[in-house]
């Protein structure tokens, strides 16, 4: 048994080392030690909290960390890439239960926990700090499996609104707060389970009236409620080793929810309220003013010539790869274009696909070189000097009318100038709208012909061409 | 008046620290923002690792369901205790292993 000191110091190093693992991340170079030391900081934390007093409980203990590590190690080893977003979401969601189960436990047995006042009650502050860590926790179990059901394909990624949906949410959410206050203030089981009943209840019911193109902004900020949820648990415990990791996780998914907010042109409260993407479709087809316009279409072999030809190709994939998996199929292209001495590179726009990263993990899947994958930035001031776009299974980050049209609903939202490039070739099942519910003017453009299929069967079709 | 609060003024004012909790907001508002700056830096491209990791360190929770599950004699909150660890397992195993698998994969131009 360590002393109470050195216990702290322990936790000091872990602390210490989960913060290198953040740090490792700058950079693909240094991630992978950056994961090692997590991993060791990490196996630290538990084992001093293994080794103290109050645990004995070791043969029951190490059962349920064998059957969870087992499960956690499968998982990891055969999810398939693209569905990294739904696994992710699931993740939260268990942080989330277990938040709120340890919560429960506390408020049950409080005497275990060291955190009990003379009568055997809790204190006044540990229960504002269980308040708030059951709360956060509680809703982000049931908005993470909402998430994960909408990734997965198990729930309508369409956006559910009805009337009355904010002033339900609202009255609810006084409900769960006042409830709350009254268990801080009385220290009542039920009180504290009616704001536990609540809670759960609205995390379902914030996620569902939002949809699949918002879920990497849903998906971030849940990533850091999950932080916070453990930071709440350790306030109640007193443990510095929660308060500082909770605190990493909660700031690192506020960053990714800014960047992916920032990334759209829209605020936090807005992705929130829900419902883009319905409205303005539901508007088109009621106004009839859909006028046709004459699009260019060609074959998987004009494209292969267009491409084979060229000096430079900037490929700009979007969600359809991820759907289609052609990934793989993508990197056979590239290859073959790469052997032929054309300049490829790949364009990344912040919110193409499901979760920040996303392409980013597909591609890397693939084994095409991060050093030929740019964001945004980077390579917005190309496209003048490209030959040809390649956009696959992208659409409203390529819209033009975010940047000509004000009364467009995407209008101020950074896109890829794709437009500007000498050709476009445009890779889609059908004309159909983007998740935005808008047309886009860049399949009608002159320098634009669209190649109406599956990204897969384009790939694989181009490459043949090429040979 | 609150008898807690009465009770924890009395020890405070005792010892003539600071309250714990004090201390915890300390710790907390500076892990904040070295959160901050840590994932400002993080490369996009790696932002789902980022999330996959975070993912995994956030379930350092575990040090609170282990508290839970702590004693000898089985009861509700022990119950409920080693259940989270279980959850806090998959977490941390699946979390780290798939961060580790995506990392590998990111390679340079050869």
């Amino acid at each position: 048994m360590l002393s109470a000191n050195m216990v702290e110091l322990a936790y000091l190093v872990a602390s210490v080392l989960i913060i290198f693992a953040l740090k490792g991340l700058a950079s693909p170079a240094s991630a992978r030690r950056g994961n090692a030391f997590g991993m060791l900081g990490m196996g630290i934390a538990a084992l001093v909290t293994l080794q103290l007093d109050a645990v004995q409980n070791y043969a029951w203990i190490v059962a349920a960390i064998a059957i969870g590590g087992l499960i956690g190690g499968v998982v990891a080893r055969k999810v398939p890439m693209t569905h990294m977003p739904q696994t992710v979401a699931f993740m939260h969601s268990l942080v989330g239960l277990a938040a709120v189960l340890i919560a429960v436990s506390a408020c049950y047995d409080p005497v275990a926990y060291g955190i009990a006042n003379a009568q055997g009650g809790l204190y006044l502050a540990s229960r504002v700090e269980l308040f708030l860590g059951t709360f956060i926790g509680a809703i982000t179990f049931t908005a993470s499996l909402i998430a994960f059901g909408k990734l997965q394909g198990l729930l309508s990624g369409r956006p559910l609104q009805f009337s009355g949906q904010h002033l339900l949410n609202l009255v609810l959410g006084v409900v769960m707060i006042g409830s709350g206050i009254m268990f801080c203030v009385s220290g009542a089981w039920l009180p504290f389970l009616i704001m536990l009943a609540v809670a759960l209840v609205l995390g379902v019911l914030l996620i569902v009236p939002i949809g699949g193109a918002d879920m990497p902004v849903i998906v971030s900020m849940l990533n850091s409620y999950s932080g916070w949820a453990a930071a709440g648990i350790g306030f109640t415990l007193g443990n510095n080793m929660l308060i500082i990791a909770g605190a990493l996780v909660g700031s690192s998914g506020a960053i990714l929810s800014y960047i992916m907010c920032k990334a759209m042109n829209r605020s936090l409260f807005n992705v929130l309220l829900g419902g883009f993407g319905g409205d303005a479709a539901a508007a088109s087809a009621a106004g009839g003013e859909v006028v046709e316009r004459p699009v260019k279409s060609g074959a998987a072999e004009d494209a292969a010539f267009m491409i084979g030809n060229a000096r430079s190709v900037v490929i700009i994939p979007g969600y359809g790869l991820a759907v289609a998996r052609a990934q793989h199929a993508l990197k056979e292209m590239v290859d073959v274009l790469l052997k032929q001495g054309v300049d490829v590179k790949f364009a990344i726009h912040p919110v193409a696909g499901r979760m920040p990263g996303h392409m980013n993990v597909l591609l890397a899947e693939a084994d095409v070189p991060y050093d030929i994958v740019f964001e945004m930035d980077e390579i917005n001031s190309e496209f003048a000097d490209t030959d040809v776009a390649l956009v696959i299974g992208a659409n409203d980050v390529v819209n033009p009318a975010a940047k000509t049209d004000p009364a467009s609903p995407i209008y101020g939202m950074p896109i890829l100038e794709a437009s500007k490039a000498k050709h476009v070739i445009v890779v889609k099942r059908s004309l159909a709208a983007g998740y935005a519910g808008l047309d886009n003017d860049l399949f009608y453009m002159d320098q634009t012909m669209m190649l109406f299929a599956d990204a897969k069967k384009a790939c694989e079709a181009i490459v043949q061409a090429l040979d | 008046m609150n008898i807690d609060a009465v009770e924890n003024a009395a020890q405070a004012a005792q010892d003539g620290a600071a309250d714990p909790i004090v201390l915890s907001v300390t710790v907390f508002v500076l892990a904040i923002i070295v959160g901050y700056h840590v994932v400002w830096n993080v490369t996009p491209a790696l932002h789902t690792p980022l999330m996959s990791v975070t993912n995994a360190i956030s379930s350092i929770i575990i040090v609170g369901a282990l508290l839970a599950a702590g004693p000898l004699e089985m009861n509700l909150a022990t119950v409920l205790g080693l259940i989270a660890v279980g959850l806090a397992s998959v977490n941390i195993f699946g979390g780290f292993m798939v961060t580790q698998r995506m990392l590998a994969m990111f390679k340079k131009r050869t």
